[in-house]
């Protein structure tokens, strides 16, 4: 593709300035809603439905009319946000970062990379073969793969929105923690015969026009120099893919939420998922694996477990394994790890999610 | 005769990406063959990590995103 730079549609030709401008404000009115909806909400409640306020029904009603377009907002900022972010990182360049690193330095800069490269469930498969096969290490692989799910901005978002900003660096940290001790230890294991076999097997020959070529390595988004321009319909399209996708889960999740925030007593749920059960954490994360629950339909549910006496500890390890351990994601790797080196993965998060959740009943 | 590859797993973006890439290439009037590589081995083959990716003539065009469809006529031209 040897076009002008003017006439490709990957820079489309409207200038840095306006985009700025726009941006400016969208934000400033972003800015004017987020910090009205509080009082919007109440006044609605109160004014427009009629409702008194103390009632159950009022605060259910209050809850729900205002935590639905504050999740949006935030989702809508953050998701434009990393999407702008992730024009800077492709799954290719990640992988020439972290081949040939060493263990320790590779599984942190793997779960850090994970956070921000673009990552979907139905690629991971090849994602594994691209990197195992080009001399990222195993165990740095197992970093990338257990970060890129489980530290995500929709999860973050939500976490900041619903709990505070405390608990969402939490998650954030505990997440990332997790995900290095957990690919460092699988790589101490030396699992490697562990793999499929075909997998190391596998061809990715430099053949012309291939990815594994140089001369092609612009198409396959190794080394696409993008502009600002790129950069930001790339972070719209974020926002009208996620957001498009997620909102649903999002006003059900509250629904639900808002149900219980007016309903349920409090500390209805402090005997089953409080702090002295000591059984909550493993029984959460028993019943969270198998969950592939959009991060964006349980939190809200999460959230209002949370103001009914529920324990972070117990919270936090319900949501990492309903989003870092996914059943049809290991179904998935099958492909390509045998049963063995499937049961080590599950077995390490699982034991750091654990330990995660106990540690947060122990120390808050 | 242009030969048409998508590969994916059967993602909605890879479907996505073979209607595309269908409309792109009646638009511009070139005649063409489409096949859908499905198989893991031969995705990787083409050294391709992140689906889907279009292939025209057996050069990987784009990989991990769902190309406009003018974009895609300048890809299958």
């Amino acid at each position: 593709m040897n076009l002008p730079p003017k006439t490709s549609p990957l820079r489309p030709s409207v200038t840095t300035g306006r985009y700025l401008l726009i941006g400016a404000v969208a934000l400033a009115l972003w800015w004017v809603l987020y910090t009205h909806l509080a009082p919007a909400s109440h006044w609605l409640t109160t004014v427009v439905f009629g409702l008194t306020a103390g009632t159950h029904l009022a605060s259910t009603v209050e809850f729900f009319v205002f935590e639905v377009p504050k999740v949006i907002l935030l989702l809508a900022l953050i998701v434009f946000a990393v999407g702008v972010i992730r024009t800077f990182f492709t799954p290719e360049r990640t992988r020439a970062v972290l081949a040939g690193k060493r263990e320790a330095t590779g599984n942190v800069l793997a779960a850090l990379l994970g956070m921000v490269t673009p990552f979907c469930s139905c690629s991971a498969v090849p994602l594994f073969i691209g990197f195992v096969t080009t001399g990222v290490p195993l165990g740095v692989t197992f970093s990338f793969l257990i970060s890129a799910p489980m530290v995500n901005e929709i999860a973050l978002v939500l976490l900041f929105g619903l709990f505070g900003w405390k608990v969402a660096a939490l998650y954030l940290t505990t997440g990332l923690l997790i995900a290095i001790a957990a690919g460092w230890i699988i790589g101490r294991l030396k699992l490697e015969n562990h793999v499929e076999d075909w997998v190391y097997a596998t061809q990715t020959g430099a053949v012309a026009g291939t990815c594994a070529s140089v001369a092609n390595r612009g198409n396959c988004g190794a080394d696409t120099p993008l502009n600002f321009a790129a950069r930001v319909a790339a972070g719209c399209e974020a926002v009208r893919d996620i957001v498009g996708r997620v909102w649903l889960y999002v006003v059900a999740g509250i629904a639900v939420g808002a149900g219980i925030h007016g309903y349920v007593p409090t500390n209805a749920m402090a005997s089953i998922m409080g702090k002295d059960a000591w059984w909550s954490v493993p029984l959460s994360v028993l019943i969270g694996v198998p969950m592939y629950a959009n991060a964006a339909g349980i939190i809200p549910v999460v959230q209002a477990l949370l103001g009914k006496g529920a324990a972070l500890g117990t919270v936090l390890a319900f949501m990492m394994s309903v989003i870092g351990l996914s059943l049809p994601e290991l179904i998935i790797l099958r492909k390509v790890l045998k049963p063995r080196l499937i049961a080590v993965f599950v077995g390490v998060v699982a034991t750091g999610i654990l330990l995660v959740g106990y540690l947060f009943n122990a120390l808050l | 005769m242009k030969k048409i590859q998508i590969l994916g797993t059967g993602c909605t973006k890879c479907k996505k990406l073979a209607e595309v890439a269908e409309a792109a290439a009646q638009a511009l009037g070139t005649p063409y063959e489409m096949e859908k590589v499905t198989e893991i081995a031969r995705i990787m083959s083409f050294g391709v990590m992140s689906t889907p990716a279009l292939v025209v003539n057996g050069v990987v065009k784009s990989v991990g995103r769902l190309p406009s469809l003018e974009e895609t006529k300048i890809l299958l031209s």
